[in-house]
């Protein structure tokens, strides 16, 4: 009864939404897919923003929509932040804040200091909206969703309508929300590399329906769903920073399964670390190689085999101790040498990507 | 001061008849401007159109049915007269009603113009922020509409200020009651009184330019209607 229960049906001309899906009551759920399919619609149809033909949610056990009740959107113990930052242009930006935090109940009520001291928004109060840069304008969105205490936040695309600064900007602020709140986050993107550095559990979406649903890990490695991340497939690892050598500036993570050396970001050992192995940085070799510039060399096992996007490819998951790897090869290479499940190779990592 | 006691009553009475003719309208006006904003109705088109009717209709037309409506055999004369309130027709409350519905267009028209500008994504937010439809209504889209209403406001009193054919068969040219300026001038020129005429014209003339120029000189209040006052 701690999760989230949504099954909706739309028929629109031109588009049809159809979703039976149950989601984790913790953590940042990533609904990913390309425009059209269905993600945002699906958030606003949690919103009550829009209203399904047929429609069932429930909430962590309260039902919020079903055959007899439809509770509106105003009802809904939820945050929202769209994807242009949608301001009160007639309102401050503490105007905005205070909007919804005095429509609560009042033994619900929070301080504002939380959320302005997380988005890092408190030079900014006294501002208009049209005075703000437009990240200026997406943090203080959702400090706004924030300051109604919501029970879960939904986020539709909060970095889409922002350039790689502004996103880079805000992303920091995205993960300190991740560790700071222990409500669920329904986080609409069709970027991989933000669901690859905020989701815990992710949703892949195509033409209305859902592809796929399970935790990031298990879902990124799956290789029926590779293709729809492009250039970006690959993996996502939980792992621990263990060692920072300061002579290379090199820092060695480790996770389930073996370790991996990159650049040192400047984490502390033992902090926990996210770190992201492209599947086109990982290449397969049948011999332990001893004159490579590849830092990285880890025993492991072909798991299975899958057609990629080109006809000139193929990906590879490769079991590496309890962890899972993907390979981007050319066909020619694999055949060359041999690759098959069960068979044990080296796995040569070119480069990993530290998140967090 | 070269204005007779006579135009200067004319004058008070017109201005006095503008504001509560606007006055009314802004609560009658206002739904209806949110009505045709937001609705999907098929309705939507000849509502519409009743409303923009006194744009094209002859005044005296309108002035004509609205006559026959509050006389003693029409519907709202019945209903006056049952309610012990006589008859509208020759009465300064005549020429409100009648001004009602002769402005009824520059009133719903800016607003409505100015509610469907703000669009869909204001009121939304709003209600993921624990606003109900009526709070939002109050809170968000009346300030967001707000050049709107200032627009609609010029523009309905001006026109009422401007009235002529209406207020002839309605109220016809009692003094003091319904002797509006534009009649007052009809009666100058009548009488042969053309220095008089002359006068009362150019004020007038200075009032409408003054009113337009408000409109056009701030962008932000021509926005809202400079382009659908008909």
């Amino acid at each position: 009864m701690d999760d989230i229960a949504a099954r909706f049906q739309l028929d629109w001309p031109g588009f049809r939404l159809d979703v039976d899906l149950t989601l984790p009551g913790r953590g940042v759920t990533a609904l990913f897919g390309h425009s059209g399919s269905g993600k945002t619609t699906l958030l606003r149809c949690i919103a009550g923003l829009e209203r399904s033909r047929q429609g069932f949610l429930s909430f962590k056990g309260e039902v919020w929509q079903d055959a007899q009740t439809w509770l509106p959107t105003y009802r809904r113990p939820l945050g929202y932040v769209f994807q242009e930052a949608s301001l009160f242009p007639h309102l401050t930006v503490l105007g905005n804040l205070r909007y919804g935090q005095k429509r609560i109940a009042a033994d619900q009520r929070r301080s504002l200091d939380q959320a302005i001291e997380l988005l890092g928004i408190g030079p900014l109060l006294a501002r208009r909206p049209d005075r703000l840069s437009g990240g200026e304008r997406q943090r203080v969105g959702i400090a706004r969703a924030l300051a109604v205490s919501p029970r879960v936040l939904l986020m539709d695309e909060p970095l889409a309508a922002l350039d790689l600064k502004r996103k880079q900007e805000i992303l920091p602020y995205l993960e300190r929300l991740h560790d700071a709140l222990d409500i669920p986050v329904l986080y609409v993107s069709h970027s991989p590399d933000e669901v690859a550095r905020l989701a815990d559990h992710l949703v892949a979406m195509d033409g209305g329906r859902v592809l796929a649903s399970g935790s990031l890990g298990e879902t990124l490695a799956r290789l029926d769903l590779p293709i729809r991340f492009g250039e970006d497939a690959g993996v996502v690892l939980d792992a621990t920073v263990a060692e920072r050598d300061t002579q290379w500036h090199l820092a060695r993570v480790e996770f389930p399964g073996g370790s991996l050396w990159t650049r040192d970001q400047g984490q502390a050992i033992g902090q926990h670390v996210r770190v992201r192995v492209l599947a086109r940085d990982v290449s397969l070799a049948t011999q332990h190689q001893e004159h490579t510039s590849i830092l990285n060399l880890l025993p492991g096992q072909v798991d299975a085999i899958a057609d990629d996007e080109h006809p000139g490819l193929t990906l590879v998951r490769v079991r590496v101790g309890e962890s899972v790897l993907l390979a981007r090869l050319t066909k020619r290479s694999a055949a060359a040498l041999g690759v098959a499940p069960g068979q044990s190779l080296w796995v040569q990592v070119k480069s990993v990507a530290l998140m967090e | 001061m070269l204005l007779s006691d006579g135009d200067l009553q004319a004058i008070w009475l017109t201005l006095r008849l503008a504001g509560i003719v606007t006055a009314i309208l802004f609560v009658v006006g206002t739904p209806v401007a949110w009505w045709l904003s937001r609705t999907r109705s098929r309705w939507k088109g000849p509502i519409g159109a009743v409303v923009a009717l006194p744009l094209v209709l002859p005044p005296s037309v309108l002035g004509f049915y609205l006559l026959v409506a509050m006389g003693p055999n029409g519907p709202v004369g019945q209903l006056t007269a049952s309610l012990g309130l006589g008859l509208l027709p020759f009465t300064f409350w005549g020429l409100v009603v009648a001004s009602v519905f002769y402005s009824f267009p520059f009133m719903v028209q800016p607003v409505q113009n100015a509610f469907e500008s703000i669009g869909e994504r204001p009121l939304e937010v709003a209600a993921t922020l624990r606003a109900s439809p009526l709070d939002t209504f109050f809170t968000v889209a009346l300030p967001l509409a707000a050049p709107g209403f200032l627009t609609a406001g010029i523009l309905t009193f001006a026109h009422t200020v401007g009235e002529f054919g209406v207020v002839l068969m309605i109220g016809g040219n009692i003094p003091g009651v319904t002797r509006v300026a534009s009649v007052q001038i009809y009666d100058h020129v009548e009488a042969m009184e053309y220095a008089d005429a002359h006068r009362l014209a150019a004020v007038m003339l200075a009032f409408s330019f003054l009113v337009l120029l408000s409109l056009y000189a701030w962008p932000r209040n021509a926005r809202g209607g400079a382009g659908n006052h008909g």
